[in-house]
């Protein structure tokens, strides 16, 4: 399988060796170029996000979707992000300005860091440390503070509930979201990234642990649908309650940067999925079928990374375009009644099975 | 047994009877209106305030009260008026029947009648600053008057009631609708659950809400003070207007009550053809209300299913009417043209794909855990709730209420067709879901057997011969209610017998459904949630167009 450590190692030599520049000045050029190539494909992530949900949500829909831009409306998105550049930003009598413009840069901001430590294949990963998935945790958090900043600076009663639903909300259900890494965290011994996706080389999580990473991957699955405000949980913009709930008041880029974080955060939790349960950037490897196996190496490994996330995504998709919304307090009970409990208690069934080791593999 | 007329006069001596005209009239003056009101409801057991008309006679103003006895059936109906055109007083009745509340306030807005003990006086259309009153015989329509306006209302927080002593003295009691300190969020005119240009003021606590207080006619075109300056053919137009999902129900009435007036036989198969049509609209609507139930709790997939079907109704239409809204089809006498070569097979393809869809539409929504818990046991409405507030429809029937007009006074042809009335006695959500669900195979049933009494009726004729061409009406008032998509829709039709060339109506007024469904919004979503009063809403279905006329 290739590794892109070769391609990194020798943009590393080729600046230091070759060019004979100073560490620091090495180590600037290359955040700058991994920020430039990751704010790509951030962007050109979001574009395809928003095209793949009108495609899917169309074929559920017994409709045909964007065609009118271009071939299969692939410009429709185009033409979409230049409005969305163009319009107006406009600023609200009675708002507070400073935490109203404040607020969609936390937003996208937090979404940027995790999206920022995805291993997105062998080799190619801005930053590895040793808490790499504990980082994420506490980084994806920030979100919620620009929700809530947002909701109260708009001086609107719609989004000030809006605003409290998603407190209420996002922050009930990153308990699920910690238990659940926590069981698989348990099963691999290390919170870090690589270490994460090195561990499951022969098998998967999901299929290593069985019982209890599945049940871990469902209740992550739900608990994810609810952080990144997604229908049944999409209680904070609500349409028909809230007509848009906390970002009512946003226009132009500001709006923008919301509807491009909560696309991302679609990408980025069904990317957490993938690393966690479904083998990272690893092909599917089955114990003793060698042939397969090689097979499978063939295939890229961001293919397999970027083709793991967006099934993730399709399932979250699912979901959205098919179930009617919860209620707010249905969406609470369900947490503190059903996942957390399951999940406290699938985390000490794992406990047991790692202490035994009665999980598949070695 | 005592005839009612004798029950009557037994309990008000001063009661003046007329047995002329289709239901038995009662005059009776305003001072002993209200105990009459009281034993009508308590003893004889009118307890459905059936239509609340305001009329200006000239020499007089009043109201005209349409009652029935839910068990028997029997109408009567009440005329109470006031000859002060100053001050125009009665004595409110919405303490005995619910739904008077919000009648009262039209009547109030358009004739200038004050209630006595009235709990909320305010007009229910109009600005609180607009001058004048439009129905009533000498308002003055200059525009200087009532200029357009671009501020905001003053003052949209007050209201008064005017309290009666026990020696007759009324004093005038200035209210607040809502308290300074409650928290007041407005739903809509622009919002996207309220179907069109609603607006709710809810008073909430945290996501409970505590009141909701109902603004109307932000769509109000007057479309009866427009009507008396119509020809009857011309004032047939507007009813397609009002409850659009209705079109053709409410023409429908309209040509009843007219037909009625003029005495005219309308030929089987057009009456056939109108009873299609109607049941192809309920349908249609039924299908509507399915798909905005869903999407307003956020299945827009589902969504997207009942509009599937309801296309074929509109091709439907299409063929036959040459429109899909707003059809315009049905005419005094008859219909206007015959149906398209294609008819009857189309309405079989459909109701083959409607009955298909429904089965689709159950296994994706209706046992959906999510759907279940959001629905069922929220927004109760109770059976003597819903006959007080005048409730008919799939959501009065929800509750239990026999109200089902085709089977309670069977009109155009309902008598030979054969089905059911959907009766379901939860009250809530689900109840009122699942009756329009039950009812549309019902439709389905009846279309069926339409569809073989038209092939066996082919080549007749689909209008009256002898349609007079210039309609002209007696002297007198009549009643007609048919089951429209949303409940019970009624007109009533006064004419004083002159106007030439061209006779227009005196007083036409239509007592629409919806108006009485959006009484019980703040009834029904008291002490529920934010996203509680969506379902609600949704599912009581209202049209806004059919409230404010």
């Amino acid at each position: 399988m290739f590794d892109f450590s070769v391609v990194t190692g020798w943009i590393d030599n080729f600046l230091t060796g070759t060019c004979g520049m100073a560490p620091w000045l090495t180590t600037t050029i290359e955040c700058v170029l991994v920020a430039v190539c990751l704010l790509l494909m951030y962007t050109v992530l979001a574009m395809f996000y928003i095209m793949y949900e009108r495609w899917v949500c169309a074929w559920f829909q017994c409709r045909r979707g964007p065609l009118r831009v271009g071939p299969w409306g692939l410009f429709q998105i185009f033409a979409d992000v230049i409005k969305m550049l163009i319009k107006e930003v406009i600023t609200l009598w009675g708002t507070d300005k400073f935490l109203h413009k404040l607020a969609p840069y936390f937003v996208v901001v937090a979404s940027m860091l995790v999206f920022a430590c995805l291993p997105w294949g062998k080799g190619l990963q801005a930053i590895d440390f040793n808490v790499g998935i504990f980082f994420m945790m506490a980084a994806s958090s920030l979100g919620v503070v620009g929700i809530l900043l947002a909701g109260w600076s708009s001086n609107s009663k719609y989004t000030l509930i809006g605003a409290m639903r998603s407190g209420a909300q996002m922050i009930s259900y990153e308990l699920s979201i910690g238990l659940a890494m926590l069981t698989i965290v348990c099963l691999a011994g290390t919170m870090s990234v690589t270490g994460l996706v090195e561990a499951q080389s022969d098998t998967w999580f999901i299929f290593k642990g069985h019982v209890p990473a599945f049940i871990a991957f469902v209740i992550y699955v739900i608990a994810a649908t609810a952080e990144t405000n997604r229908g049944p949980f999409d209680l904070p913009e609500a349409e028909h309650e809230l007509t848009a709930g906390y970002h009512t008041e946003y226009s132009g880029i500001h709006f923008g940067f919301f509807y491009l974080a909560e696309y991302l955060n679609l990408f980025i939790v069904s990317g957490i999925a993938a690393l966690l349960f479904l083998g990272g950037w690893q092909p599917l490897h089955v114990i003793g079928w060698d042939g397969f196996n090689a097979a499978m190496d063939y295939i890229p490994s961001s293919l397999w990374f970027l083709g793991k996330a967006i099934f993730v995504s399709f399932i979250i998709i699912w979901f959205k375009w098919s179930f009617p919304r919860v209620r707010i307090d249905q969406m609470l009970a369900l947490e503190w009644r059903y996942l957390m409990p399951i999940g406290l208690v699938n985390l000490v069934v794992m406990a047991v099975l790692v202490s035994y080791n009665l999980y598949f593999g070695n | 047994m005592a005839t009612i007329q004798e029950q009557i006069s037994n309990l008000c001596p001063a009661a003046q009877f007329d047995t002329d005209g289709e239901f038995l009239l009662v005059k009776v003056p305003d001072a002993q209106w209200h105990a009459l009101a009281v034993a009508l409801k308590g003893e004889l057991g009118f307890d459905y305030l059936t239509a609340l008309v305001g009329v200006d006679w000239k020499d007089e103003l009043g109201c005209m009260y349409y009652l029935t006895n839910s068990t028997t059936q029997e109408i009567i109906h009440v005329r109470v008026a006031t000859a002060d055109r100053e001050q125009p007083r009665l004595h409110t009745v919405s303490d005995i029947w619910a739904v008077a509340n919000y009648q009262e306030r039209e009547v109030y807005d358009f004739f200038g009648i004050e209630f006595i003990n009235h709990p909320d006086m305010r007009r229910f259309f109009l600005r609180n600053d607009w001058v004048g009153h439009p129905l009533r015989k000498d308002y003055d329509a200059s525009p200087e008057l009532n200029p357009l306006r671009l501020d905001d209302e003053v003052n949209e927080d007050d209201t008064y009631t005017l309290v009666e002593d026990e020696q007759g003295n009324v004093t005038r009691v200035d209210k607040k609708v809502f308290d300074d300190d409650e928290y007041v969020i407005n739903v809509g005119p622009q919002h996207p659950s309220t179907h069109g240009v609603m607006r709710y003021r809810a008073s909430i606590e945290g996501e409970l809400v505590k009141k909701v207080d109902v603004v109307s006619g932000y769509i109000h075109r007057g479309i009866e003070k427009m009507c008396e300056d119509l020809t009857y053919p011309q004032t047939l137009l507007y009813t397609e207007r009002m409850d659009y999902m209705s079109a053709h129900i409410n023409r429908h009435c309209l040509c009843l009550c007219i037909e009625k007036a003029l005495g005219l036989e309308v030929p089987h198969r057009a009456e056939l053809i109108r009873m299609m049509m109607d049941e192809l609209m309920r349908l249609s609507s039924h299908l509507l209300s399915y798909g905005c139930l869903t999407m307003d709790q956020g299945a827009t997939t589902a969504f997207f299913y009942g509009f599937r079907e309801r296309e074929l109704i509109y091709d439907i239409f299409d063929k036959t009417c040459g429109a899909r809204m707003s059809m315009s089809y049905m005419t005094i006498g008859g219909v206007v043209a015959d149906v398209h070569p294609d008819f009857v097979a189309d309405v079989r393809h459909a109701c083959d794909k409607i009955e298909k869809g429904l089965k689709e539409y159950h296994k994706l929504f209706t046992g959906n855990v999510i759907a279940v818990n959001r629905m069922t046991g929220v927004g109760i409405l109770k059976q003597d709730d819903a006959l007080s507030y005048a409730i008919t429809g799939p959501s009065g029937r929800a509750s239990g209420v026999h109200c089902d007009v085709r089977k309670t006074h069977p009109y155009s042809l309902y008598n030979e067709v054969d089905f059911d009335e959907i009766l379901e006695q939860g009250g809530d959500s689900m109840s009122r879901y699942m009756v329009r669900m039950r009812e549309m195979e019902e439709s389905i049933k009846i279309l069926r057997q339409c569809c073989d009494m038209l092939e066996a009726e082919e080549g007749n004729e689909y209008i009256a011969p002898k349609v007079p061409k210039i309609i002209k009406l007696p002297a007198g008032h009549w009643y007609q209610q048919v089951e429209a998509s949303r409940g019970a829709f009624g007109v009533y039709l006064e004419s004083d017998g002159e106007g030439k060339p061209f006779q227009k109506p005196y007083r036409l007024h239509f007592q629409s459904p919806c108006f009485n469904l959006v009484g019980i919004v703040d009834l029904t979503c008291k002490d529920n949630l934010i996203a509680d009063l969506i379902t609600i809403t949704a599912s009581i279905d209202y049209v806004i167009p059919d409230i404010d006329r």
